[in-house]
């Protein structure tokens, strides 16, 4: 994305560019202008399939509150989708409503973290499908250390449960990571897999040892001190302010660090990456073991930000959402953000939706998985609205699932 | 008799062989038609996954598939029920709305299946991917339509099949009584999971199908070679491994339970795809998984309520002292371990999860 920052070098095309604009003055006044119009091209090119997706999956989810409201009710409400937009969007805090845009934060940053997770894999060419279990782990690690550091001061209460629920989703990220370097199961079976232990691991963990006495049903014990502050608002908790700190931060290490360079390398083409001298073994293990991390932040901050504790049947969506939010920001960290807040937005204003136009908040995992489906099925899309930008949707990803059937150590 | 078995029991360290016989002679008959009660969903789905995934096709979806089959089975046996209302027939309870839920339950499957073989063989979509989208689709339709057709109807619902009445001599034989009982103590579809299964292993490895399928999984080019279609193969199989995730959907809402509840298949689907693994991509070994995996959770729960006395009391202990969850959870862990070639490697076909392209003739 951001690989014309050379100044000096100017792109040998870029006179016959300047030929094709109408209305330039002259060369000297157009080369930033040119410059500047590839720039908003290839941005264009990046994010066109994505706008397209949403909005016509938005026209689609109408379409399916239209047809609902004929079976309700017996005759078709064509208002129905814009009085349930409307009121979505005045719930997610668009028409300056506070306390709905601080909710659609607090909903959208758990799925940041989470789509991260999912992203950062995906440019090292590996399916994070785990991310529901490293939340799990994550949110169990911060909720347990931070109910046995209660009663420590505040900065060392937080700093150590935040940091249990790290390491905690990290390790859950680094076992399928370890799996794939060492015997080539692929990552997708085992992320499924481990994902339905930590389900049992956490109901068993919180009704036995991790349990705390004296509740009318199992969960764990109050977390006192390590509860993240509040920082603006009804809600808006420290760990939102982590997540978006998160964002740079991913970008800065996969675009700009050395360590980045590597795991991009390996996931574009693992054979380059081996014969360049880095270690596809070693990068697995560290990627998944930092898409964990990432994944068990979300889970920490849901647990000390919002539910102050963890009981034995934790149900949470994010995995599935994530994979959503990952695919939907094009395993970008700015998309990733973008989707998240689109996503967050809709979580924020189902409820008033569902208050005030009779639409179950259902309706947002329908036009969650039919955005997809334009993603997945970018042909579609293209034929639709005559776009004609380069790159499909999913194309970049597709060495995933080509790598299901030789489950041979990389 | 007792005599004897009391001798056999009393020789050391043997005994104890003979005596944890004893207990599981004991035991395995009572729990024996839950445990293919409990199979039945999950070695249909993985029948599923072994049609998609011999082909080429990696299917994690399905878990969706079986949820949207679930769901138009309760709705369309609920209102055909209403529709035509009939007496039961003697055989397994039928009504003609129970039937009609499990064509609705069946096409709806088929239909999904339709929509993942086109994004995975035609526009050549991410597979894993395509199957994602359908289980984020069918979660959330399922849970939007449960709210707005189903809540508001409480009365809606076709009962469910009944079990086959099995001829009291059968299962009053000696030895292989409980083996009558554990298959013909069953509703229709649990029972014809076992017919499935024979035939889809004898197909898979006996039939010009069966051999063109494989050849398409495992060496697409070469297939293409000798004149196969692969992408109308790879369709065809697709879509024909919908009818099983279809049944095993209709089996969770018309035979093991009499309503639908949100996300009811609970990882149903994605155990299936364990079992696919731990079955070796083969019909028979999936369903023996299967079973393999739910008599993991059956024993945890017998154990529970009675372990083991006697000499065998300190294993009984062992086993107690074991949490339920970890029976529920062995499967998982077996696949993970299985995977990993610790035990017994397991190795998928080779061209799985990689669209076929056709090499232009230009």
């Amino acid at each position: 994305m951001s690989d014309s920052d050379g100044r000096s070098t100017s792109p040998p095309d870029e006179p016959v560019m300047v030929g094709r604009l109408p209305g330039d003055a002259g060369p000297q006044a157009s080369v930033p202008a040119t410059r500047s119009r590839k720039r908003l091209a290839a941005i264009w090119a990046l994010i066109a399939l994505p706008v397209a997706a949403v909005l016509l999956g938005l026209v689609l989810g109408g379409v399916v509150i239209v047809i609902s409201s004929g079976f309700a009710s017996g005759s078709f409400d064509l208002g129905a989708p814009f009085a349930a937009f409307g009121a979505l969007a005045e719930g997610a805090g668009l028409f300056g409503n506070v306390n709905g845009f601080v909710n659609t934060l607090v909903q959208a940053a758990p799925l940041a973290l989470g789509g991260l997770a999912v992203g950062v894999g995906f440019k090292a060419g590996l399916f994070n499908i785990g991310a529901q279990g490293q939340f799990l782990m994550g949110a169990l690690g911060s909720a347990s250390v931070g109910a046995a550091v209660a009663s420590q001061p505040t900065v060392l209460a937080i700093t150590m449960s935040l940091l249990a629920g790290a390491l905690a989703g990290a390790f859950w990220g680094f076992i399928p990571g370890l799996l794939k370097a060492v015997t080539g199961a692929h990552e997708v079976v085992t992320t499924i897999m481990l994902n339905f232990i930590a389900g049992t691991l956490v109901g068993y963990l919180v009704t036995g040892p991790l349990g705390a006495p004296g509740f009318s049903f199992a969960r764990t014990g109050p977390i006192g001190n390590s509860a993240l502050p509040i920082l603006f608002g009804r809600n808006l908790h420290l760990g939102v302010l982590i997540a978006l700190i998160a964002v740079p931060v991913v970008w800065w290490l996969l675009y700009r660090s050395t360590i980045g360079f590597e795991v991009r390398t390996v996931g574009a083409n693992p054979s380059a990456a081996r014969y360049a001298g880095m270690s596809p073994r070693r990068l697995i293990v560290m990627t998944l073991s930092f898409c964990g991390l990432l994944a068990g932040l979300a889970g920490a901050g849901q647990i000390l930000g919002i539910s102050g504790f963890m009981n034995a049947s934790y149900g949470t969506s994010i995995g599935f959402d994530s994979i959503a939010v990952a695919l939907l920001g094009r395993a970008h960290p700015v998309g990733i953000m973008l989707a998240a807040l689109l996503f967050g937005a809709m979580r924020a204003g189902s409820g008033l939706m569902q208050i005030r136009a009779g639409i179950p908040v259902e309706i947002i995992d329908v036009i969650q998985a039919l955005i997809l489906l334009f993603l997945a099925a970018d042909v579609i899309v293209r034929r639709i609205l005559r776009l004609r930008v380069g790159g499909a949707g999913v194309d970049e990803l597709q060495t995933v699932t080509r790598s299901y059937g030789e489950q041979s150590a990389p | 008799m007792e005599g004897l078995l009391d001798v056999l029991y009393g020789i050391p360290l043997i005994g104890l062989v003979f005596q944890l016989g004893a207990y599981m002679i004991d035991v395995v008959p009572n729990i024996a038609p839950i445990i293919l009660g409990l199979a039945a969903p999950i070695a249909l789905g993985a029948l599923c996954g072994v049609m998609c995934e011999r082909s080429g096709v990696v299917n994690i979806g399905i878990e969706g598939i079986m949820l949207a089959a679930a769901f138009t089975a309760f709705l369309a046996a609920g209102i055909a029920s209403q529709a035509f209302p009939a007496e039961r027939a003697d055989l397994f309870g039928v009504t003609p709305g129970l039937l009609i839920g499990v064509a609705a339950a069946v096409i709806v499957a088929m239909l999904l299946s339709t929509l993942h073989a086109w994004l995975s063989i035609t526009v050549r979509a991410d597979q894993i991917i395509s199957g994602t989208i359908l289980n984020i689709a069918a979660l959330g339709l399922t849970g939007y339509l449960n709210r707005l057709v189903i809540s508001p109807n409480p009365r809606l619902g076709a009962g469910t099949f009944r079990s086959f009445d099995v001829p009291p001599g059968l299962v009053e034989l000696p030895v292989v009584g409980w083996l009558f009982d554990m298959f013909l103590d069953q509703g229709p579809l649990a029972m014809s999971v076992i017919v499935l299964v024979i035939v889809m292993q004898i197909m898979l490895f006996r039939s010009r199908w069966g051999l063109r399928t494989r050849a398409v999984g495992e060496h697409p080019k070469a297939a293409d070679t000798v004149g196969i279609d692969v992408i109308r193969l790879r369709y065809k199989n697709v879509i024909i491994g919908g009818i099983f995730a279809g049944l095993a959907g209709a089996y969770l809402t018309l035979e093991a339970t009499s309503s639908f509840q949100n996300g009811m298949t609970s990882g149903r689907g994605f155990i299936a795809l364990a079992a696919v693994i731990f079955g070796r991509w083969t019909p028979l070994g999936a369903f023996g998984a299967a079973l393999l995996f739910t008599a993991s959770d059956a024993f945890g729960g017998a154990i529970q309520l009675r372990p083991p006395r006697g000499d065998l009391a300190p294993l009984g202990e062992v086993l107690t002292a074991i949490p339920d969850q970890f029976f529920g959870a062995l499967p998982y862990i077996v696949t993970i371990i299985v995977l990993a070639g610790v035990v017994r490697r397991s190795i998928p076909p080779a061209a799985v999860g990689r669209p076929y392209e056709k090499e232009s003739t230009a």
